[in-house]
């Protein structure tokens, strides 16, 4: 009796062992019997390269170049402000600051990780908007910079987090050994420290990178939502993940749009894959 | 009567040896004490026993192990560990109190009387030596006891599924000198009913309490006698050395 | 001139704490913010009441039981497959191929893309289950979004109880599951019931994947059955800071601050959990 039960509940913590392996395989195998039924009606190279994106007109035209290049417009500039910011910070915690404050930053660093999305673009909104529309005299404050500044402060948790536990974990030995030699603290970091934790600070910056391209709510909110290729930083622009967020609701079951907005779910699924593997390759080194 | 016997018992981790054709006959209700230097595998010998070696991963074996006749890997491997328990070299509580620590096992077993715990409990910390020091704290934490008390714990906790052979691995090696009497006078009257194995750093512990001595040294079993004759006149070099102190 | 290296290292030491600066000043305010402005909207009303006038005047009381039935059935989902997951991880797994796949598989869940979520939730409990947009379907959209989550801070807390407890209880006959279930995971519970709580909240303060999964744009009555949409709290946020124009500061504000504390909350308990266990860790 007792073996009985024993070997079903082994069985059973097996299969929810593998569940992590079902679900990836079940939302691309969604994503994809979904997201392919665009490509009858229009080719892989027009959807990915077109730069018109007029989902309801007649005939539809289903080109998301617009949208690539507005995700990437706020994913470049996020990073270019979160990279150095979120690993200075990371070094910051992991070398410099005295132990009490390192525990106060932490925390401070896990308080903006689980602040909700949409209430960091709700604050964007109300404060950054009408900033940036001043500062530079826009008509209308709701820019891909907007977005890049908000989407900087969720890409900077995971980045600093990451990075933290990577200089952490250099051997202490390497940085003694640098001491005896007369380096200077500074030195050491960057001369030692850095370099030796360069691949975890690196999958660090991956994995801020993936989830600024999968962010959605913030970005949607405050990046003005317009699908033409942006010429600047200054103009509005509207990324992938806002495109399905925004037309989902009025995209019909089984419409050439709803498609359509499958085949963008695809491709940041593939991205954001893409990301993953690379970053966790970088932290264990082998498959 | 042969206990436990190993014939031809090579067993690797990896790639690295860590024991040569080991053949050794275990005698019921004898103290068997196996002394070496460390890394010579004397405690894979005896996680050997009651196949706790089977948990590392990259375990291998060859030749056979017989406990009472019955090759110890085709024993339903739960009851071939109730047969042969083992006390470890650090005291290994459970983290839990002192007396579901005794009960535990039982438990696991599939004992639900109240009463019939509490009487074997009762019997194993007696037959333990730590029943008078702990009968009125039995709802504690197991780690609020000391080292010895806590070593002591141990050995009552695995007495009480009821073994034929117990295995110590170094039973002593935590404890201060009053500890291991106490200790070392347990196993001495544990002998009449139990046969036990003990793997021991400390050689006069091993002289006090073995019946039979084996000296285990790089992964071989170098000599194996009654223990007058290896502290008295050990047929091999190497055994006197090492009993002398001369290395390990 | 030479270059001083204490000068660059004080240069260097101030840029960084300049780092850190921008990032922790920021957050501070932002949580300040929300609370000061918020706490003026925060009334009994607000909180019991359902929204009125076109969102305008009310409270937001059907989104904060919306949410609370979003994340009740998400962590129902979510917990014992990531509980029994992360036991199989750390339990039985050999370090081999499929192992390293599962961990693969894990760190590709945690990094999709919210919004996938919400296309994979509709196209798979909505359009192709059937459930509609209801709290069911958001509900397991959400439980499949925090699970790497959870498998990840069980599988720590498992990972922690020290081997030797294991081998113990192995060396009295104890079978395997007995040893996972009356020691192993006892002594993981703080650890699982902290990744629990991180999940409630990430479940809490997400909107992307309830868009077309569960979220009703304006609905003031409370839910009926699992199959029914619901208001949620992040999604309400979005809808009169967004949608509706004119909506006072006040009842945004409070809204906000109602999600925050929600949020900050259970990571607060989190926090708790962890440190006291830490504390009065027997080992």
């Amino acid at each position: 009796m007792r073996k009985i039960k024993e070997f079903l509940i082994e069985k059973l913590i097996l299969i929810c062992g593998l569940a992590s392996i079902f679900f990836v395989g079940l939302i691309f195998i969604f994503l994809l019997k979904e997201g392919l039924a665009v490509f009858k009606s229009v080719s892989a190279f027009a959807f990915l390269g077109g730069s018109k994106w007029y989902p309801i007109s007649e005939p539809p035209q289903l080109g998301i170049l617009p949208l690539i290049l507005g995700s990437l417009v706020v994913t470049v500039g996020a990073a270019i402000i979160s990279i150095p910011i979120g690993v200075g910070c990371a070094v910051y915690i992991a070398e410099i600051a005295p132990l009490k404050i390192k525990e106060v930053l932490k925390a401070g660093i896990e308080l903006l990780a689980a602040i909700p999305s949409v209430v960091l673009g709700f604050i964007g909104m109300i404060t950054l908007v009408p900033l940036v529309k001043k500062v530079f005299h826009l008509p209308t404050g709701l820019t891909a910079l907007s977005g890049s500044i908000m989407l900087a402060f969720m890409a900077m948790p995971t980045i600093v987090s990451i990075a933290e536990d990577a200089l952490y974990s250099v051997p202490k030995n390497y940085k003694e050994g640098a001491f005896a030699l007369g380096a200077t603290h500074w030195q050491t970091i960057y001369r030692v420290i850095l370099p030796a934790a360069s691949r975890g600070i690196l999958a660090a910056i991956m994995l801020g990178i993936g989830r600024v391209i999968g962010e959605t709510m913030a970005v949607m909110m405050i990046t003005g939502n317009a699908a033409v290729i942006p010429k600047s930083i200054l103009v509005p622009v509207r990324t992938l993940t806002a495109t399905i967020a925004a037309e989902m609701g009025e995209a019909v079951v089984g419409s050439e749009h709803y498609f359509a907005l499958f085949a963008i779910g695809i491709v940041l699924f593939v991205i954001s894959f893409a990301i993953n593997v690379t970053a966790d390759l970088c932290l264990h080194e082998r498959i | 009567m042969v206990k436990i016997s190993a014939t031809k018992l090579n067993i690797w981790f990896g790639e690295t040896s860590v024991l040569r054709n080991i053949n050794i006959e275990i005698y019921a209700n004898e103290i068997l004490s196996i002394i070496g230097p460390s890394n010579s595998g004397k405690t894979t010998f005896l996680r050997m026993l009651n196949r706790l070696n089977d948990l590392t991963p990259s375990f291998k074996m060859q030749g056979e192990v017989m406990f009472e006749d019955t090759d110890i890997r085709k024993i339903n491997v739960e009851l071939l560990r109730k047969k042969i328990g083992m006390v470890f070299a650090l005291p290994l509580p459970l983290p839990l109190s002192i007396f579901d620590n005794v009960a535990y096992g039982l438990r696991m077993h599939g004992e639900r009387n109240r009463k019939r715990i509490r009487e074997k409990v009762k019997q194993a910390l007696t037959q333990g030596y730590l029943w008078d020091e702990v009968k009125d704290r039995l709802p504690e934490s197991a780690f609020k006891l000391s080292g010895g008390q806590q070593q002591r714990l141990c050995i009552a906790r695995t007495l009480a599924v009821e073994p034929d052979v117990i295995l110590f691995d170094e039973p002593c090696s935590g404890l201060d000198p009053i500890s291991t009497a106490k200790v070392e006078e347990a196993m001495l009257k544990l002998k009449k009913e139990y046969t036990i194995v003990l793997v021991t750093n400390n050689v006069k512990q091993a002289a006090r309490v073995g019946d039979r001595t084996a000296f285990f040294l790089s992964g071989e079993l170098v000599e194996l006698d009654k223990t007058e004759k290896i502290f008295t006149a050990p047929s091999d070099r190497r055994t006197d050395d090492y009993i002398r102190g001369k290395f390990g | 001139m030479a270059r001083n290296p204490y000068r660059s290292q004080k240069i260097a030491f101030f840029c960084l704490l300049l780092a850190t600066l921008f990032i922790v000043v920021p957050v501070g305010m932002i949580v300040v913010v929300i609370i000061k402005k918020g706490i003026a909207g925060i009334t009994w009303q607000f909180l019991t009441d359902v929204p009125r006038k076109g969102m305008r005047a009310g409270g937001i009381f059907p989104a904060i039981v919306g949410t609370v039935y979003l994340v009740t059935g998400a962590i129902s989902f979510a917990l014992p497959i990531g509980l029994f997951a992360a036991i199989y991880l750390s339990e039985y797994a050999k370090g081999n191929f499929l192992t390293r796949m599962i961990k693969l598989a894990i760190v590709n869940l945690a990094g999709v893309p919210s919004v996938v979520y919400g296309l994979f939730g509709l196209s798979l409990f909505v359009v192709f289950f059937k459930f509609g947009a209801s709290i069911l379907s958001g509900a397991l959209t959400l439980g499949i979004m925090i699970l790497p989550l959870i498998i990840t801070a069980s599988r720590e807390a498992l990972e922690s109880v020290p081997a030797s407890f294991r081998e113990a209880s192995l060396s009295l006959g104890a079978s395997k599951w007995q040893t996972i279930r009356h020691i192993v995971l006892p002594n993981a519970v703080p650890g699982i019931l902290t990744g629990t709580i991180l999940g409630l909240g990430r479940a809490a303060g997400e909107t992307a994947p309830i868009l077309f999964t569960a979220a009703a744009f304006y609905l003031p009555r409370l839910p009926h059955s699992i199959f029914d949409q619901v208001m949620a709290l992040p999604y309400h946020l979005y809808v009169i800071s967004t949608q509706v124009p004119n909506v006072d500061e006040k009842i945004r504000y409070g809204t906000a601050l109602v999600l925050v504390f929600l949020v900050l909350v259970m990571n607060l308990i989190a926090v708790v959990i962890r440190y006291q266990f830490r504390k009065k860790k027997k080992w």
